[in-house]
């Protein structure tokens, strides 16, 4: 009867001990004003708070700002727990911050969509979620 | 996960169902109606407060704590925290999971964030329909956490059995703008932050203000004098000397929701409130007023639903617009030739059920 009313929701999460937040900070912003809704985690968070957060919240995407180098344990272990609850098929995940060339092979094997290195511009990023939101 | 499954999975206790039925509650997707009709037999055992506040009064901190005291308890939790979004993007920045970091880890407390979409009043109906879907998962505690601005606002919380207000110390300006709307939905008046300079002054002021606001009635003849944060807990305790049929005086809670004092003193006020509710009779004057509200705003989105699919159909709102802007009709004429036929429809049933 009432006309569907569908949102972007995406979760922008800042994972371990990197205090680094500005990045995310524009991203939840960029994402807001892009009529996304954003959930965003704040600081310091463990693998499995972002997994019960992006399972709980039901988030089409899940952005992960990483800037301390340590993307390489932290992400396979968030996919893992959204697999573990079913939701690593059908959420788009990306990850954005520092991380060198010869990892991202490994980090898209994982299941990760698309890394965002330094420099990416907003509208790139926004245009990429618009585009690749799983359909549900 | 397939459609079918989906309430059977929700009913098993399946989290990922959960959210993804509140999903659909909220992208209002085919098929959430008859899902939320057929959650309503499972429902009915939650106890669902509304904590509301003006921004920064600490609602998100002490929703955590308790959530956290009630985990203590062996209680599991779900939490609907609700965000202002922007009128103009539709965006929104959910940030209340950042206070709420007391039950990370832990599945059985769940929290989900939501705002506003679309039309006036459709997130009263999707926060009433998310809560219905929490109950039915077997959530033996729901909080829904908003900022207590405008109608809108109000409603939402309505759709709790207890409501607690939250005033920050040293706003007493705050306090009189409180006055409208908010003191009438109150059950609990908390005081947070209460370590803080001028949280007696601010008690002092909402006890006085209670106190007028019942002013009209036998109980504050009957009762000048008696410090009403120390009410609700009588209410149970006094229970034979017949004063539990009066009406219920919001208690004053103080609280530091930071530290978690207040907190244990708060839910023994919120299940008072309860409890005075089942007693007095006035569950069913609440659940009644409830549903009564829900039917009617369901039936205005509905109708509404209705007509914009009819103006849609016959060319747009905007041509409608363009011939009141050139003077052509005006926006009254317009609305009655639109509604004649629902009106003329309407007509035809009352008669036929009449005969």
């Amino acid at each position: 009867m009432s006309s569907e009313q569908q949102s972007i929701r995406c979760l922008v999460a800042k994972v371990g001990l990197d205090g680094h937040d500005r990045g995310a900070h524009v991203i939840a912003r960029a994402f807001r004003d892009a009529g996304f809704e954003v959930i965003y985690s704040g600081l310091h968070n463990a693998p499995d708070e972002i997994v019960q957060a992006a399972v709980q919240e039901d988030v089409d995407v899940l952005g992960i700002s990483i800037l301390s180098g340590a993307h390489d344990t932290l992400v396979p272990t968030i996919m893992d727990g959204l697999a573990e609850y079913g939701a690593a098929e059908d959420t788009l995940v990306l990850v954005g911050g520092v991380v060198p060339e010869e990892d991202r092979a490994e980090l898209k094997a994982a299941g990760v969509s698309e890394i965002f290195g330094p420099g990416t511009s907003i509208d790139e990023t926004i245009e990429f979620v618009r585009q690749n939101v799983p359909e549900r | 996960m397939s459609e079918e499954t989906l309430l059977e999975d929700l009913l098993a206790g399946d989290h990922r169902a959960l959210a993804r039925v509140i999903s659909k509650i909220e992208d209002r997707s085919p098929g959430a109606r008859e899902l939320v009709s057929s959650l309503y037999a499972h429902t009915g055992e939650a106890d669902v407060v509304g904590i509301t506040g003006s921004p920064g009064a600490g609602k998100s901190t002490l929703v955590d704590k308790l959530a956290e005291t009630y985990r203590k308890r062996s209680e599991t939790v779900g939490i609907i925290a609700i965000d202002p979004s922007s009128p103009y993007t539709g965006g929104a920045v959910l940030g209340d999971r950042i206070r709420m970091a007391s039950t990370v880890g832990d599945m059985d407390v769940f929290v989900r964030s939501m705002s506003a979409r679309g039309t006036l009043g459709g997130l009263s109906t999707a926060t009433a329909d998310a809560v219905k879907a929490m109950d039915a998962f077997g959530k033996d505690k729901i909080i829904i956490e908003t900022v207590g601005a405008g109608q809108n606002e109000i409603d939402i919380v309505r759709t709790a059995d207890t409501v607690a207000v939250l005033v920050p110390p040293g706003s007493g300006d705050d306090i009189q703008t409180l006055k409208a709307g908010i003191l009438e939905i109150a059950d609990v008046f908390v005081v947070n932050k209460a370590d803080r300079d001028g949280a007696d002054r601010t008690v002092q002021e909402l006890r006085e203000m209670i106190e007028l606001g019942h002013g009209g009635g036998v109980v504050s003849s009957g009762h000048h004098g008696v410090d009403p944060s120390h009410h609700g807990g009588d209410a149970g305790g006094s229970a034979g000397d017949g004063t539990d049929l009066e009406e219920w005086l919001p208690p004053i809670v103080e609280t530091v929701a930071t530290t978690g004092e207040g907190v244990d003193i708060l839910i023994e006020k919120l299940t008072a409130h309860r409890r005075y509710l089942h007693e007095s009779g006035r569950s069913v004057e609440v659940a009644r007023r409830r549903y009564a509200e829900e039917i009617r705003t369901l039936l205005r989105e509905d109708v509404n639903g209705l007509l914009e699919a009819h103006l849609e159909a016959s060319g747009g709102i905007d041509a409608l617009a363009d011939a009141v802007r050139t003077g052509e009709t005006d926006p009254y004429t317009i609305a009655d030739d639109v509604l004649e036929p629902i009106e003329r429809c309407l007509e035809g049933k009352e008669d036929t059920s009449n005969r």
